[in-house]
C-alpha cells in the first residue's frame, strides 16, 4: 500500500499582478516550494513542502506572495481534529516517533495573562522611572543568613560566587549544533553588551566565543559534550542539565547529519556521529550523587563559579527543588512545559510537564517555609514572552528569568516550529554554510540588544507603578499580584489572591 | 612533596595538593572525594583509598594509586593517565574524552559509558565502566581493566578503546550484563571468547586478529610494566573485538510533525 495522502497544511498565494518573477522566493526557499517554469515563464510552488516560515513573503520585493492555511478539511469532527487525523496516518506511513520544535503550541492555561500586576494610587506614591534611580540589577548566587563578624568586629564580606546580571533575564540554553554559529554569535555579544548571560547549552563552546567567557554560562549534561577544564574555567557559572521543560525525562539527540566542521570540533565528537545524551546521569541517582556532581564542578573550578542545576518543571518539583538547595548547588533552574527546544517528539512536548508559574510559586514557597530560600537563587524559563511575564515571574519569587524563544523571534524566527529540518530560512536553526550567513550577528546582536533594553524599560515602569524602586524588593512580593478567572486551589498554590480582593 | 592526608577534608586535601609543585605523594588517604580533579601538570602518588571522583576532568596529570579506588574515576577525564593497582567501583571513565586509565583488579557497573575517545585500565571496573566514552582526533581515550567488568560497561560509548584482560579467577564472566548498550562508536577487546554473553543487536563481534591485537599493543605493555605481567601471557587467549553497526543508532526513529 502506498502512503497515505497528506494534503498540504498551507497554501501559497501569489498575486500574478504583482509577481516580476525576480525568483528571490526561490531562491531564498531551502524547502524549494518555489520554482521558476520556463517554458510557461511563471513562478510555481509546491505547497507540500511549505512549512509557513514566512521567509519568501518577507523578502518579496512586490509583495506578492501570502501563505495562508489551506481550508481544505476533513470532515469537522470535535473528537478527531485534522491534526490528529493527520498525525496518525504519519505514523501507519513511517512507523516513526513524531518530531516537534519549539514550544508547546497547545491552548492550555498561560497563567501569565491569568495574573494581574498592581499599582500605587493616592497613597505610597508611583515613581517616575525617567527621572528617578530604578535598580535592574540582581545577583545569582548562594546568600549569607546572617552577618558573621571577626574577633575584632569587622565584617566578614566573602561571598559565595555570583553572577552580576544588569536585568534579571538571561538568554537560556540552546546548543551550538541546534542553532547556527552567528546565532550564538548574536547571543554572546548581546550579552556581553547587556550586562546578562547567555548560556551554551550542551554542545560546547566554540573557540571563537570564548572571549565572551564573564558573559557565558557553560552547560553541562549526560553526555558531556566539549567539557574540559577550560571549558568550566572561563565561565561566569557552570550550569548541569538535569532536564529540560520541552523535553522532561527525554534527552538531547543531535543527529550524526548536524556534527560537522565546527560543531563536531566544538562538542569534541568525530564528524557525522549522533550526539546522544541521555535524560538519565548515569552517575546520578540521588541528591547525594548531584551533590557529588556539584562539587567535582567546584573542584575543578577552585570554588569561583556558582553551580546551577537545571530540571523540568514536573510533578512534586518543590520536593526536587528543596533537594537541589541541599545539595551544594548556588542556583536552581526550573524550566516550564512550554519551554521552546529544536527537537522534541511531539508527544513529550504536549503531555509532559507543568506550567512555570505554578511550579514557581510553589518551590519558592517551599524553600521559604523550610528556611532555605537564601541556599538558592531561583530561575525560570518555559515561555517568559515580555516585560510583564517577567515581572510576573520575580513577584511570584524567581531572581532571575531565562527567555530563548523570544530572542530567537528578535533574530528572525518566525515561529514555524521545523528546527528538526535543519533547514532553517533565517539561518538560526540550522549548519547549512548558505543559510547560516542569512543571520548577520552585528544585526542579530543589536536586534537583542534593542528587545532587552525596552524590556528593562517596561520593567522599570511596572516597578515604578507600584512604587517599587529595586527588583530586590519586588522578588516573592506577591501581594503585588492579583489572579482572575482563577480557582481557589490555582490561588493558593500561586500564592495571590483573586482580583476585587 | 608529601602530603599527609590524616584529618584533611576532600577541600583541604586538594587546595594542598594545587599548592604543590612538581611530584606528591599523597599518604593516609581515606575515601577524601575529588582528589586532583581538573589537574594538568603533576605527578600524584597516592596511599590508601581515594574517594569518588578521583581525577575528574583531569587535563594531564599522571595519578597512581597503590590500592583501590572508588566510583567515577577520570569522570570526564580529557587527558593524563590514572593507574589503580586494585579494583575500581562504578562508572569510571564517565565520558571520558582523552588520557588512558589503567586498572589492574575489576571495574563495577557502567565503565567507559559515554566515553568519547579514551585509552587503558588495568584491574576490575565497576558497573557503567567507559559509559559515553568519546574519542575525537588525538584525543583516543583507553581503558584497560585487568579483572572484570560489572554492567552496563561502555554504554553509549562513542568513541576510544576499552579492554578487559579477565585476569582473575572466579566463576564470573569477563563482562557483566547489557554490555555496550547504546554503544556507538569506538571499540571494545574483550580476552576472552564471550561464549554465553549476550550482546545487544547494533553491535557485531569478532575475534581480533593480529593488525587489531597490534593496536592495542601499546596499552597492554604499558598494563604489563604498570603491573608486572608477561606480554605472552597476556596474548595467551583470543580476544573478542566489539564494534557499533552505525554511528547512527537511532536514524529512523523519527517522522517530522
Amino acid at each position: 500500500m502506498i502512503d497515505q495522502y497528506i494534503y498540504p497544511e498551507f497554501e501559497v498565494v501569489r498575486n500574478q499582478s504583482r509577481c516580476i518573477s525576480c525568483r528571490v522566493c526561490e531562491r531564498q526557499c531551502a524547502n524549494e516550494v518555489h520554482r521558476y517554469d520556463t517554458d510557461l515563464g511563471v513562478m510555481l510552488s509546491d505547497e507540500s513542502k511549505c512549512v509557513n516560515c514566512q521567509r519568501c513573503v518577507s523578502l518579496c520585493p512586490t509583495h506578492a506572495l501570502k501563505i495562508v492555511k489551506s481550508d481544505c478539511r476533513l470532515r469537522e469532527n470535535a473528537n478527531w481534529s485534522d491534526q490528529t487525523i493527520k498525525e496518525i496516518y504519519k505514523q501507519a506511513n513511517s512507523g516513526g516517533v513524531l518530531l516537534s520544535s519549539m514550544g508547546n503550541p497547545k491552548p492550555l492555561p498561560v497563567y501569565w495573562d491569568k495574573i494581574l500586576i498592581n499599582a500605587s494610587q493616592v497613597t505610597n506614591p508611583p515613581i517616575d522611572p525617567l527621572r528617578e534611580p530604578m535598580e535592574t540589577k540582581v545577583f545569582l548566587g548562594k546568600k549569607p543568613d546572617k552577618i558573621l563578624r571577626r574577633a575584632n568586629g569587622e565584617l566578614i564580606t566573602q561571598l559565595p560566587p555570583q553572577i552580576e546580571l544588569s536585568m534579571p533575564v538571561m538568554f537560556s540554553a540552546m546548543s551550538y549544533g541546534s542553532i547556527s554559529y552567528n546565532a550564538h554569535a548574536s547571543l554572546a555579544r548581546a550579552a556581553t553588551e547587556l550586562g546578562i548571560c547567555y548560556n551554551t547549552g550542551e554542545g560546547g563552546l566554540h573557540e571563537d566565543f570564548y572571549c565572551y567567557g564573564e558573559n557565558t554560562i557553560v552547560q553541562v549534561a549526560s553526555g558531556r559534550f566539549g567539557v574540559h577544564k577550560n571549558y568550566l574555567e572561563v565561565a561566569a557559572a557552570v550550569e548541569i542539565k538535569m532536564g529540560q521543560g520541552a523535553k522532561p525525562g527525554i534527552g538531547g539527540h543531535l543527529p550524526g547529519a548536524k556534527i560537522v566542521g565546527d560543531v563536531s570540533r566544538t562538542r569534541m565528537i568525530p564528524e557525522g556521529t549522533d550526539a546522544i545524551s541521555p535524560a538519565p546521569h548515569h552517575d546520578i541517582y540521588s541528591i547525594e550523587d548531584l551533590r557529588q556532581l556539584v562539587y567535582s564542578l567546584k573542584e575543578a573550578t577552585d570554588y569561583k563559579k556558582p553551580v546551577i542545576v537545571k530540571v523540568a518543571a514536573v510533578h512534586n518539583i518543590a520536593a526536587i527543588a528543596s533537594g537541589i538547595a541541599r545539595s551544594g548547588a548556588d542556583i536552581i533552574a526550573i524550566d516550564g512545559f512550554r519551554g521552546g527546544t529544536g527537537a522534541a517528539p511531539t508527544r513529550i512536548r504536549d503531555n509532559v510537564g507543568i506550567p512555570i508559574e505554578l511550579a514557581l510559586a510553589s518551590v519558592d514557597q517551599r524553600l521559604r517555609d523550610e528556611g532555605i530560600r537564601n541556599n538558592v537563587s531561583l530561575v525560570v524559563g518555559g515561555s517568559v514572552r515580555s516585560a510583564a511575564d517577567v515581572v510576573k515571574a520575580v513577584a511570584l519569587g524567581a531572581d532571575a528569568v531565562y527567555v530563548a524563544t523570544a530572542a530567537l523571534l528578535a533574530l528572525g524566527c518566525h515561529l514555524c516550529r521545523t528546527c528538526h529540518s535543519g533547514k532553517c530560512n533565517w539561518g538560526i536553526a540550522t549548519q547549512r554554510p548558505d543559510l547560516v550567513k542569512r543571520l548577520n550577528p552585528d544585526i542579530g546582536s543589536q536586534r537583542l540588544v534593542n528587545l532587552m533594553n525596552a524590556w528593562r524599560h517596561e520593567i522599570k515602569e511596572l516597578m515604578g507603578g507600584m512604587g517599587i524602586n529595586s527588583i530586590e524588593s519586588l522578588r516573592g512580593n506577591r501581594l503585588m499580584l492579583r489572579g482572575v478567572g482563577l480557582t481557589a486551589k490555582e490561588l493558593e498554590i500561586l500564592g495571590i489572591s483573586h482580583a476585587g480582593e | 612533596m608529601n602530603i599527609n592526608a590524616t584529618g584533611l577534608d576532600f577541600i583541604d586535601l586538594n587546595e594542598a595538593l594545587r599548592q604543590s609543585r612538581g611530584s606528591c605523594n599523597i599518604t593516609n588517604c581515606l575515601g577524601q572525594r575529588f582528589l586532583a580533579a581538573g589537574i594538568s601538570d603533576k605527578t600524584v602518588t597516592v596511599s590508601g583509598i581515594p574517594g569518588n571522583a578521583l581525577g575528574a576532568y583531569l587535563n594531564g596529570a599522571k595519578i597512581e594509586v597503590m590500592g583501590n579506588a572508588q566510583d567515577a574515576v577520570g569522570d570526564t577525564m580529557n587527558d593524563g593517565t590514572i593507574v589503580i593497582h586494585g579494583n575500581v567501583g562504578d562508572a569510571v571513565g564517565y565520558a571520558m574524552r582523552g588520557g588512558h586509565i589503567y586498572v589492574q583488579g575489576n571495574a563495577g557497573y557502567r565503565a567507559g559509558i559515554h566515553m568519547k575517545a579514551y585509552k587503558d585500565v588495568q584491574g576490575n571496573a565497576g558497573y557503567r565502566a567507559g559509559i559515553h566514552m568519546k574519542a575525537y582526533k588525538e584525543k583516543q581515550p583507553a581503558i584497560v581493566i585487568g579483572g572484570k567488568a560489572g554492567s552496563f560497561l561502555g554504554e553509549y560509548q562513542a568513541g576510544g578503546t576499552i579492554i578487559v584482560l579477565g585476569l582473575v579467577d572466579n566463576d564470573k564472566p569477563i563482562v557483566s550484563n547489557f554490555t555496550s548498550t547504546g554503544m556507538h562508536g569506538g571499540k571494545m577487546f574483550l580476552r576472552s571468547d564471550c561464549k554465553g554473553i549476550k550482546f545487544p543487536s547494533q553491535v557485531h563481534t569478532h575475534f581480533a586478529d593480529k593488525k587489531e591485537l597490534e593496536e592495542i599493543g601499546h596499552y597492554l605493555r604499558h598494563f604489563c610494566t604498570y603491573f608486572g605481567y608477561d606480554m605472552k601471557e597476556l596474548l595467551d587467549s583470543p580476544f573478542t573485538v566489539v564494534m557499533p553497526d552505525s554511528k547512527n543508532p537511532y536514524r529512523q526513529m523519527y517522522v517530522a510533525n
